[in-house]
């Protein structure tokens, strides 16, 4: 029971960890990505490589993670000045699935089989850390000129280019402290569950971390922080409906989206949060990315 | 051996683009991904076995029972879990869409197994040989049936009001409906239509492949929709085109390179076509789709 617990707190850090990436690009730049958990696996083979190759101590190999994955982020963030909205989304699930069947295919990552016996290093105090390293990430950039920047890009791009925003550079910006966070994130899960193969990170798995990002409330870092621990703890919760856990955790995605169409912290429900913290707290709380996220 | 490899790629091209229809079709309207089309496909073909023994496994008996069958689950998807969220941004939709889909899975996961099951042969099988080149005549079948499909579909787009309503919906859907066309029933109108021909779609790969499992509609649904995306997403002819791209660069992908990339086939062809021509092969530049 209390590894089980164990289990689901790290699941929760990682998963939060990758959530504030993707917020950082989709919600803060607007940058719809549908290939952030490819990065989380150039992360994780990195980090896991590196640890099983080179026995490069774990302090090392898990910055390499996200430095890797960081500088393939930035490659792919040169598609985002070209491709925007649905298309960059297309471009980036593609660029996930031509990762994915890479990874199958390599010698070094020992295809469909994976790598096992990784050294278990992944701690939650260090977890820990690298969630508090995202949350300042994202909040400085949105008490910042940068992030307030990226805003302007989400909100409305000629506008933004028009009021003399670099475009390109804080979008590819925003790709690298995204991918950064991501390839983080997997080089924890790669060192904590010593056990990785292609099928982690698949697809569905990017799709998972864009619904904790909309459901938990677009463009908001606590409703991608609350989307990554609810969608994470849902399915444990649902443990009961045993066989229909799958069908109740689909009707939870439809229901929430169709009750609240801007995710559970909707723009009233962020001010209602921020008003109680106000009081609590007696400080006033910033108001960048708060915004609800607007397309085009 | 080249002329068998274009009739085997021609054949999944137009499973392809009888299911990128629908992507497009949606998208011309609504603007959003319908990820939970590749899922009615895959009920569709569920749908096709059950009904097969009750219809005496005659094609031309299931064919139409089940496309209405899958007409029905589209509309029935789209009031449930679309309807309600006409002025929610679109990529809340897609959530909605991604939870039906889950959904979907899941039920025919429930019900009829994680196993593959075979599909009931609805003809006989026969091969016709036109030089060096054998089809079969399931192939056959899956061209004529997607010829007359196409042409009932071209002739409903440019010829029937219903067909102006639709084109006149994906140029602008709010000046549409203020023009008296009845938008919600027009979008219900296109989610049967693009469910019906993924039903056929899935009656034809299930015969011609005749292997059915529950995960069907993940995969080819996504390479579906990235066809009509290389086609450009919101034209018919594009979608089709689309289709047949992919369906003969995978066949010729595992038949000379390797069969280990070949699902990676699909996205380097996307995104190799959108860097060249970011609006798709036959899209237009401009905001008028379809």
């Amino acid at each position: 029971m209390e590894r089980y617990v164990l289990l689901l707190v790290n699941l929760i850090g990682i998963n939060v960890i990758r959530a504030i990436g993707l917020h950082i690009i989709t919600g803060l730049t607007g940058q719809f990505s549908l290939g952030h958990a490819s990065f989380a696996a150039i992360g994780a083979y990195t980090a896991a490589i590196l640890s099983l190759n080179a026995r490069v101590p774990f302090f090392m190999a898990l910055p390499a993670a996200g430095l890797a994955a960081a500088v393939v982020g930035w490659g792919v963030a040169f598609s985002s000045t070209r491709f925007k909205g649905d298309y960059l989304a297309l471009v980036t699930l593609g660029f996930g699935e031509i990762v994915r069947v890479i990874l199958l295919n390599l010698k070094i990552t020992n295809g469909a089989y994976g790598l096992a016996g990784i050294p278990q290093e992944t701690t939650i105090p260090v977890i820990g850390l690298i969630v508090v390293l995202g949350i300042l990430i994202s909040y400085a950039l949105e008490r910042s000129y940068v992030g307030r920047a990226m805003c302007a890009v989400r909100d409305d791009e000629e506008a933004a280019e028009a009021l003399g925003v670099y475009l390109s550079y804080h979008k590819q910006l925003s790709f690298v402290l995204g991918t950064f966070l991501a390839g983080l994130a997997g080089g924890l899960y790669a060192h904590y569950l010593t056990y990785i193969n292609p099928q982690d990170f698949g697809m569905f798995r990017s799709v998972e971390i864009l619904l904790y990002i909309i459901l938990g409330g677009m463009g908001q870092l606590w409703g991608a922080i609350l989307g990554a621990v609810v969608l994470t703890l849902l399915p444990e919760v649902l443990r009961g409906f045993s066989d229909y856990r799958m069908i109740v955790y689909g009707a939870f995605l439809v229901l929430v989206i169709v009750y609240r169409p801007e995710g559970i912290l909707g723009p009233r429900g962020s001010a209602g949060l921020a008003r109680w913290w106000e009081r609590l707290s007696g400080r006033p709380v910033s108001r960048a990315g708060r915004k609800a996220w607007q397309e085009d | 051996m080249f002329g068998q490899q274009v009739a085997n790629g021609i054949t999944l091209g137009v499973t392809y683009g009888l299911l990128a229809l629908g992507y497009t079709m949606v998208y011309g309207v609504l603007k959003f991904i319908n990820f939970a089309h590749g899922d009615v496909f895959m009920v569709g073909a569920y749908v096709g076995i059950m009904l097969a023994p009750l219809l005496m496994a005659k094609l031309y008996w299931v064919m139409p029972a089940v496309m209405l069958a899958t007409a029905a689950i589209g509309v029935v998807v789209e009031k449930a879990a679309y309807s309600r969220l006409r002025k929610a941004k679109r990529l809340n939709v897609m959530i909605s869409a991604i939870g039906i889909s889950i959904i979907l899975q899941n039920i025919i996961l429930r019900t009829a197994g994680p196993a593959t099951a075979r599909f009931p042969q609805l003809m006989e099988m026969q091969n016709i040989v036109l030089g060096r080149v054998v089809l079969t005549s399931y192939q056959l079948v899956i061209f004529g049936t997607a010829i007359v499909l196409l042409i009932a579909l071209q002739a409903l787009v440019y010829r029937t009001k219903i067909g102006i309503a639709m084109r006149a919906a994906s140029e602008d859907l709010e000046t549409a409906s203020l023009m008296g066309v009845d938008t919600n029933r027009l979008i219900s109108m296109t989610f049967a239509i693009g469910s019906g021909l993924a039903g056929a779609a899935s009656v034809l790969v299930g015969m011609y492949f005749n292997a059915v499992f529950p995960f069907m509609g993940l995969s080819g649904g996504i390479k579906a929709f990235v066809a009509a995306v290389v086609g450009g997403i919101g034209s018919i002819p594009g979608a089709v085109l689309g289709g047949l791209v992919m369906g003969i660069s995978e066949v010729m992908a595992v038949a000379y390179l390797s069969s280990s990339y070949r699902d990676a086939v699909a996205f380097v062809l996307l995104i190799g076509v959108l860097f060249l021509r970011p609006s798709g092969l036959l899209g237009v530049q401009t905001k008028s789709k379809m």
